[in-house]
This record gives C-alpha cells, structure tokens and sequence, in this order.
C-alpha cells in the first residue's frame, strides 16, 4: 500500500489547509440548564459537549479535603462518534488516561484552595471525533469552568502540532494523526504566562525538532485563546445587559 | 486595557473581565473575591464585573454557585440526619447544617433538647424534606449554620420547588409572599423557590403539631393549576434571565393568563412574556 500524501508539494494538507493554519473553531457556552456550567465546542469536525458542576458537597465523604476542592473529570465518548459504530466500557484505560491528563492539567489552574472541602465535576462527552482529541476536551472544559463561574488563575489553552515531510503541521485532524510516521504532541499553555500546563507525545521525534514543533502548537493556543475569550466576553456582556 | 496611568480619572469598576484579566497594578488596592494578586497586580479569576468599595476590588461572577451571609433566608433540602444535626442542601459548595438546638420544637416550649428528642430527629425532618430558614452563622470550615426558630420558618408543604440562579434573586425586606392570585412563594436567595397553596399562617399557629406535618392539605385541581403557571412563570424568568421578585412574578403571571399552562415554557411564548416583564419592570424603574 502506497503510503498516503499528507503534505502536496503545493504546501497543502489533506483537508486543504496550509502548514501553520488552525481548524475552523465555533464555540458556545451555557448550553445546559441543569448544570453549573457548561459549553459546545468544535473544532473542524471534532465536537465535545462539556458540563460542570460544583464546587458542591463531595459525593463520598472520604474525596473532602480540608484544605482544597477535589477535581474528578470523566471522558466519555459516544458511539456513534466514529464511522464505525463502537461502544465502549466506562473502565477504557484511553478513556480513563484522557481523563486524567484532563484533570491534571486543570489541578494547576482552578483556584482550589478558594473552594475547601468541596468537589467539581467535569464531565466530557465526545460527540464526533476527528482528531485532536485532548486538545478540544482541554479548550471545551476551560469554556464551561469559566461559565461555571470558577476561579481560574488563567484560562488553559490547548493545540497539537505534528511534523510531516521535514515541516511542522498544526492542529492534526484524524487521518495526519493516524499516519504511523506522525509524531503528534499536543501542548496545554497558560497564556498570561506562557507556563505549560500539559505536554504530551506519544511518538519519536528528533530533539532538534522539538522547539519548532513546540513553537508552532504555542502560536495556535495563543489563536484558541482569544477565541475562547471573545466567546467568554460575548456570553458575560449578554448577560450583562440582561440583569442591569 | 491601561487604565494604572491616572487611576483617579478612570473608575476600574462597572467593567466586564475575564479570567486571568489584569485589573490593576496600583498597591493601594486590596483584592476581595473573584481576584488574586502576582506580582504586585490584581487580576480577575473568574468572569463578571468589576466592583469596588473604598479600596476593596472584587468581580462579582455573572453565574455561579449560591455563596451565603448571615441573614439571609433560604430554602434547602435536607440530605442527612446525623448526630444532633440535619445536613442541608442549600445550592451552595458544601452542604449547609441544621442544629437540633436551632429548631423551635412543637408546642413552642423553650427547653434544652433532651435525648428523646435526638431519637425522634427524623420525626421533625427526615430526608429529603425541604426547609426554609435563616443563616445563623458560619463553622469554621465556612458550612453555614442554620436556624428555623421563628413561627414562619419550618418545613415547607403543599407545593412544588423551583430551581433558579441564585443571582437573580435579590435579597430584599421580605422573601414570604402572599401572591394576589391565592399562592405563596418563598424566595430563597439560594436560587431555591417554594411555590405553594396558600394556607393562613393562623391555622399553622392554632395547631402546633402542623409544622412539623408531613401531610399535604387537600388541594383543588384549580389550585394546582395555578401553583403550576407560577412555577412555570418562576422558570421562563430564570431561563430569561430576568430577576424573580414578587412583582416579577405577580406580572408574569397576569401576562402569562392568556396562554395554557403547558406552553409557558415554550421559547417563543417565554421570550415574548420576559419581553413584556423586562419592559414592564423598566417602566417601573
């Protein structure tokens, strides 16, 4: 089997785009009543619903703190979110991996000590997959904690990068991001600072190679964010309006 | 976004930010809620808007979880007996509590609780009954304490609950309302509403054994209709976003009288009212 052409000698990837340029993103927050807080992310064809709720009374005595609110994410991912039609158990070990880099990217930014002997729930539902996975979790979670109306030292901003034909790509959809030889690194900033939240690889990638592609992803969270801000300030002017 | 040059002319305050937002970078601020300081700089933390007192700069969220003071008058779920407490839902980050010794007991005798009474806890609240009360005041760990010592407080029946933003419910001199269309209405600030028959508070205070009643009073089909517009009247100003007071709700429900029940919380029809009650409150000023 002829291996696929990811990058045309034009400079274009499989889905049109150049190099450096982000998926489009649309977002929206408050998108359910029961919840605390919540939002609708997308971001090209992945699609993520996100509800949080608390800081509120733990479930189980023994997750109180007396010091800091608990964080407990739970990934779940809809069968019908792939071509083929798939179920999975709550017990997947990539769920459950997922998940947990969810929250320990979010234990850095949310406030907790604000919030003793409490928990917040982050719940994540995957409604269409296409790639960038843990990058559109991380973005779509930030929205609803802001929503939530949570204290955060920052928002946290997510983006992969990848590195095909000798030029680092940005923000891989699912078939750059299954290619074998694609080494795909997705990053989580804190933009203020510019402190990494979360830096994750799974493949090799020459070391050379690294601050480039590491640059590249940097440049699109600081993109996702002013998205998520402007969406962020849309929603608080609205509502705003609304209670003055 | 620089507003440290000539602090006195720009007011900081009235200002819509996000979090991780610079604020200020005078020291002659504190920083209250919603705020946290690096090096020597005031940001926001969450989203919402800039509030100032004197030196005291904080954001006041525009959504977020009920956060209580002392006075104030909830409605709360209880969710546990324990020893010599009730463990309260009140929509806030920790569970509120309820003091055995902070229940007026039937028959209005001030005595010390005694065993017995400890026994019977579940007779005066069991789980899962809904309470109105007061906030008494806060335990270290910043759980509020609750109080019902007053012929009005106690536990709450004939009726349904709505859930709104507790934001949108202000505090206010009275939160009991008698509504002139024959229901009762317990504003909670924690965003907890109790709508309910209306039963004279005389009937309560001639029979002491009624407030701690599970018993509903028989209620008409046409009483239940009416409790249920203004629950539904309550919800369409919460998803509006529009501020629950009892002339909001006395001027939706008489706005709502031309539409059947079951359509108050269509969008339309809920756009078109909150419209109506928004203009109307205007007018009012």
């Amino acid at each position: 089997m002829s291996r696929q052409e990811l990058l045309s000698p034009e400079g274009l990837r499989v889905d049109g785009r150049r190099a450096n340029e982000l998926r489009r993103i649309s977002c929206r927050a408050s998108v359910l009543n029961s919840a605390d807080g919540s939002s609708y992310y997308e971001q090209g064809n992945t699609k993520v619903l996100v509800a949080v709720y608390g800081p509120r009374e733990p479930r189980t005595k023994s997750l109180a703190q007396h010091d800091h609110a608990a964080v407990n994410v739970e990934f779940n991912v809809a069968p019908f979110s792939t071509s083929e039609r798939r179920k999975r158990s709550k017990g997947d070990k990539r769920l459950l991996e997922i998940a947990s880099f969810v929250k320990q990217t979010f234990q850095g930014a949310i406030q907790t000590a604000v919030y003793p002997r409490s928990q917040i729930d982050i719940y994540i539902h995957l409604l269409q997959h296409d790639g960038g996975t843990l990058e559109t979790c991380i973005n779509a979670a930030t929205l609803a904690l802001v929503d939530a109306g949570i204290s955060m030292v920052d928002y946290v901003c997510a983006c992969t990068a990848g590195f095909i034909d000798e030029t680092p790509v940005l923000d891989l959809n699912f078939v750059e991001e299954s290619s074998i030889e694609t080494p795909d690194l997705t990053v989580a900033v804190l933009p203020r600072s510019g402190n990494i939240a979360l830096l994750q690889m799974e493949s090799r990638l020459h070391s050379s190679k690294l601050e480039d592609v590491l640059e590249l992803a940097t440049e699109g969270c600081k993109h996702i964010h002013k998205k998520l801000d402007q969406a962020v300030l849309e929603a608080a002017n609205e509502l705003a309006k609304k209670l003055s | 976004m620089e507003i440290d040059e000539a602090p006195q002319k720009v007011d900081i305050a009235a200002r819509i930010v996000t979090p991780g937002t610079a604020i200020t970078n005078d020291p002659a601020f504190m920083r209250g809620h919603g705020t946290f300081s690096e090096h020597d700089t005031i940001y926001s933390s969450v989203a919402g808007v800039v509030e100032r007192i004197n030196k005291l700069v904080s954001v006041r969220p525009l959504k977020q979880r009920y956060s209580g003071e002392i006075g104030d008058i909830i409605v709360g779920r209880i969710t546990e007996v324990a020893s010599k407490r009730w463990r309260v839902d009140v929509n806030s980050r920790q569970d509120g509590v309820l003091l055995l010794s902070s229940i007026n007991l039937p028959g209005g005798i001030q005595r010390r609780k005694s065993e017995s009474d400890e026994l019977q806890m579940r007779t005066f609240f069991a789980e899962g009954d809904l309470v109105f009360a007061e906030v008494q005041s806060y335990f270290a760990d910043g759980a509020l304490s609750l109080h019902t010592r007053s012929i009005q407080y106690g536990k709450l029946r004939n009726g349904t609950l709505v859930t709104a933003f507790p934001q949108l419910v202000p505090r206010s001199r009275s939160h009991f309302h008698t509504l002139p269309c024959g229901v009762d209405v317990v504003l909670g600030v924690n965003g907890y509403i109790w709508v309910s028959k209306h039963v004279p508070a005389s009937k309560v205070e001639a029979n002491a054994e009624l407030i701690y009643s599970d018993k509903n009073e028989p209620i008409s089909d046409d009483e239940r209709e009416v409790i249920a517009r203004v629950a539904n009247c309550i919800q369409l100003l919460n998803r509006m976003y529009v501020k629950i007071t009892d002339t909001s709700i006395i001027f939706a429900y008489d706005a709502s009288v031309a539409h059947p029940v079951k359509d108050l919380l269509k969008h339309d029809v809920a756009v078109e009212l909150a419209h109506n009650v928004m203009a109307y409150l205007e007018q009012q000023g």
